[in-house]
């Protein structure tokens, strides 16, 4: 059903130089501390990583709590921060599309899909033989996953001893993280300027609209960049 | 309502809020060619909205790291930047230094 040893290869992403474990710890021990300073309890904070397993909404979602929002506006800011999990997954999936595999494995690993997973995917999907891609996906996947809630039980539960700068600290590892994956993503023309635009406006148009300051930096600068890959090819 | 109650509903909020993105782009996919333009489309606008995140949670992030000066975080980033460049793409090593780095430069 699933081929054990590409699923591996996936599992084994979190080894290595390019290992996500680090980023993924510091980022969800903090995800943990948060938690508990907003009222969850212990399981709680690891079915919210369980479930949710998407870092920047669950820190919308723990925000919105503390200043007492409403669930539906809970719903709709989550929504708008994870809206970028849409194009995310339709630019990874046909990637790992085979017509012998069950449609089941893909409407269920798109569970799996989170900036971590997806830049590691991206960047070694090609070693893969295109029968098995989606094994390979479900390995990254499950080892970014239960990597995630494991490290929030932990955030949980170290909580008291974490102080204000080692916190800080911790924040700062994912989006370093990111953006080193990013930089190593640049191979063309239209990704670099995809990035290069979208690192620009994403805090521009932040300025104008909170809420919609990603859909709209993502979409601007995407198109940007794809007309830019158009004439360049051609 | 109590507030585990509360809480147990904005986890299953977030939840959904989350899979349905995820789910539409599975169902998106099957539609999809890898050949096509709009899968060339989909992968420039997917990279410059994390890019667009990215540059938000430097800039103008969210929770504790607020607390933290907007050169000392830029400082940082660069720094891990060219440290992952030297290293020929090493992960573990810039990552671990930007959290040591801050949280020193942020205590000062």
């Amino acid at each position: 059903m699933i081929n054990s040893k590409v699923f591996l290869k996936g599992l084994k992403s979190l080894q290595g130089s390019k290992s996500p474990a680090i980023p993924l710890a510091a980022c969800f021990v903090a995800l943990g501390a948060l938690l508990k300073d907003a009222g969850f309890n212990l399981k709680q904070s690891a079915a919210s990583s369980l479930f949710t397993y998407a870092l920047p909404g669950q820190l919308v979602m723990a925000e919105s709590l503390l200043v007492g929002a409403s669930i539906v506006n809970i719903f709709i800011a989550v929504w708008l921060v994870n809206f970028r999990l849409y194009p995310m997954t339709v630019s990874l999936f046909p990637l790992l599309e085979h017509k012998t595999q069950p449609k089941w494995k893909y409407y269920l690993s798109c569970h799996f899909l989170a900036v971590t997973s997806w830049l590691i995917a991206k960047d070694g999907y090609k070693k893969i033989d295109k029968k098995h891609r989606i094994d390979f996906w479900i390995g990254i996947g499950i080892g970014t996953w239960s990597t995630a809630i494991l490290m929030t039980a932990l955030g949980y539960l170290s909580a008291d001893y974490l102080n204000k700068d080692m916190l800080i600290g911790l924040a700062i590892v994912n989006p370093v993280y990111f953006f080193c994956m990013m930089i190593g993503a640049m191979k063309n023309l239209s990704i670099s300027i995809a990035v290069v635009v979208g690192t620009i406006l994403g805090p521009l148009i932040y300025l104008v609209s909170t809420e919609w300051a990603l859909l709209f930096a993502g979409l601007i600068g995407g198109t940007i960049a794809f007309l830019f890959g158009e004439k360049n090819d051609k | 309502m109590t507030s585990s109650q509360i809480i147990v509903l904005a986890i299953i909020a977030t939840s959904l809020a989350t899979f349905i993105s995820r789910f539409m782009g599975a169902l998106t996919s099957e539609k999809v060619s890898v050949k096509s333009k709009i899968f060339h489309w989909f992968n420039c606008v997917a990279y410059s909205t994390l890019a667009a995140l990215l540059g938000r949670m430097i800039i103008f992030p969210a929770g504790v790291l607020a607390e933290s000066y907007l050169f000392i975080r830029i400082a940082v980033l660069v720094t891990c930047i060219i440290i992952f460049i030297v290293t020929k793409k090493n992960l573990v090593v810039p990552t671990i230094v930007s959290a040591i780095l801050l949280s020193i430069l942020n205590s000062i």
